[in-house]
Order: structure tokens, then C-alpha cells, then sequence
């Protein structure tokens, strides 16, 4: 009889519809990482400040005013935002192409996996504020699981 | 419990101030996406006929859900006691798992974005964020 639980490989790939595909694309080749990037970290730090921990070498971060002239912060918001890209090129395959992310992520940097999340929703609300109209409850699906499957694969070599 | 100081209710009457006149717009905005991008609310409105953004049901409950956030803005120095009615109603009656709250509340801080991009500044937003969890522990309140 045939075992019908192959327990060896289930591999549950992510669905993209066209919609979702598209607009993903889009978004990422109208962003300007130069204003977007800075912007979201910072909005991080400020909304959720325990995400200061990781940057204790980053200077002053004292007050919102400080952080969102703190040229770290804007630098390290542009390299995270750049650090996307991967994924938008490689929608079918976004749990291994950030497997060295997610191990750097969980073994050097000892960064929270719930913070991905946290830095998610802010970039959320700065493209929201960045697109207006354009940002429609479809759209706004569609970034949302896109960044939640990212999200996921970051912290998916945690252990 | 999460603490407003004195900046953050004087931020989130400002803001309110500036985005009150389009409260019915915002909380039927705010629902609609809520029951786009989490499919899994739409569990509490089967009894409503039409479950579409824009639809008379999302706009009618959109405009209740904006009411209470009125009155938690009037009442921000005891969000617990001035919300202890709609606290009874959330626990007893409506049973509203109170995850539903975070998700409502960050569908509400994309629509507040969306609408006034210059207002929403990353300060404005940790007090509005803290507020609405105020609102929220308030709401779940009477939970058990």
C-alpha cells in the first residue's frame, strides 16, 4: 500500500496571482530608496524605540528629531531597503534566496524576527503615504504578502 | 497598560483635530482594507449582505467603528472608564478576538497616512499607534 504521507518534501510554494506579481513589480520600480529607505527605518525607531538595540553604534538617537537626521540611520535605510531587490527578482523563490540573510540576520546580528515585522508595517505606511490614491486595499494586499512572506524567510534559520 | 503622556494626547488631539471632518471617510477606508488584506475578519460580518469596500455595510460600520475613536479622543485621560459601555458590548455581545483590534488599528494608521502624508510624521504616528493600543486594552477590557 502506498504511503500516502510523503513526509520527506512538502514543499509549499508561494502563489503569486498576475495582479500581485505586477503590482509588486511596479512599486519597486517607481521607489525612490533614496527618500523611502531612511524614511522607513526611522519611522521604526521612533514608533517602536526597543528597535534601537541594534544600532547602539549608530550615534545620536536620542529624540525623533535626531533620529531622522542621523545620516547611519538613513544610510542603513537605503541598504535595507536595497536589500529587497533579491526578492522582487526572485518572487518564486524568496525563502532560499534570503537563507544567508536570515542566518546573518539570526546568528550575527541576534536581530528579534519580530522586528522584521515591525520595520514591515512602517514601510507599509511610507509607501501608503507615498502612493495616495494609488495605494488601493488590493495593492495594499498585495505589498502586505509580499512582505510577510519576506518576513518569514528571514526568520526562518533562527533555531 | 500603555501610558499616554501629556505630548501624546496633546499630538493625538492635534491630529484628530486635523483629520476629524473626514472620520466616516477614514473608518470606511480603514474596514474595507482590513477586510481585503486580512480575509479572515470578514468571519464577523456574515450576516452583512455585501462584505465589498465602498459597500453600504463597510461605509454604515465604518463610521460607528470612527465614533468610538471619537470618544476615546474625549475621554483620552480614562480611556478605560470612558469606553466601559462599548467595553461590555466588545466582551459579551460582539466577541471580537482582540487581534482584531491591531489589525483594524494598523489599517486605520495606513488610511491616516495615505490621506495626510505631511501630518503623519513618525512622531505623530508613535502617538497615534500608542493611543489606538490604549483603545484596544480598553476595548478587551471586560474580556475576562
Amino acid at each position: 500500500m502506498q504511503d500516502s504521507w510523503n513526509t520527506s518534501k512538502v514543499s509549499k510554494m508561494v502563489e503569486w496571482t498576475d495582479f500581485e506579481r505586477a503590482t509588486i513589480q511596479d512599486i519597486f520600480s517607481k521607489m525612490n530608496y533614496e527618500v523611502v529607505g531612511p524614511a522607513a527605518l526611522s519611522r521604526c525607531l521612533v514608533v517602536y524605540p526597543w528597535t534601537q538595540r541594534y544600532f547602539g553604534n549608530f550615534g545620536n538617537l536620542y529624540n525623533a528629531e535626531a533620529i531622522i537626521a542621523n545620516p547611519m540611520v538613513a544610510n542603513h535605510g537605503k541598504v535595507v531597503l536595497h536589500g529587497l531587490d533579491r526578492a522582487v527578482k526572485n518572487m518564486d523563490n524568496i525563502k532560499e534566496t534570503y537563507a544567508e540573510l536570515s542566518v546573518l540576520h539570526s546568528e550575527k546580528l541576534h536581530v528579534d524576527p519580530d522586528n522584521f515585522r515591525l520595520l514591515a508595517d512602517c514601510l507599509t505606511i511610507v509607501i501608503s503615504a507615498q502612493l495616495g490614491k494609488a495605494f488601493t486595499g488590493d495593492v495594499q494586499a498585495a505589498f502586505q504578502k509580499f512582505l510577510a512572506v519576506v518576513v518569514t524567510s528571514l526568520g526562518r534559520q533562527y533555531h | 497598560m500603555t501610558t499616554l503622556t501629556d505630548k501624546d494626547k496633546a499630538i493625538v488631539k492635534a491630529l484628530w483635530g486635523k483629520i476629524s471632518k473626514s472620520a466616516d471617510a477614514i473608518g470606511a477606508d480603514a474596514l474595507g482594507r482590513m477586510l481585503t488584506v486580512y480575509p479572515q475578519t470578514k468571519t464577523y460580518f456574515s450576516h452583512w449582505p455585501d462584505l465589498s469596500p465602498g459597500s453600504g455595510p463597510v461605509k454604515a460600520h465604518g463610521k460607528k467603528v470612527m465614533s468610538g475613536v471619537a470618544l476615546a479622543v474625549s475621554k483620552i485621560d480614562d480611556i478605560t472608564s470612558g469606553l466601559l459601555e462599548l467595553s461590555e458590548l466588545h466582551a459579551f455581545k460582539l466577541r471580537v478576538d482582540p487581534a482584531n483590534f491591531k489589525i483594524l488599528s494598523h489599517c486605520i494608521l495606513v488610511v491616516i497616512a495615505n490621506l495626510y502624508p505631511k501630518d503623519f510624521n513618525p512622531e505623530s504616528h508613535a502617538s497615534l499607534d500608542k493611543f489606538l493600543a490604549s483603545l484596544s486594552l480598553a476595548l478587551s477590557d471586560k474580556y475576562r
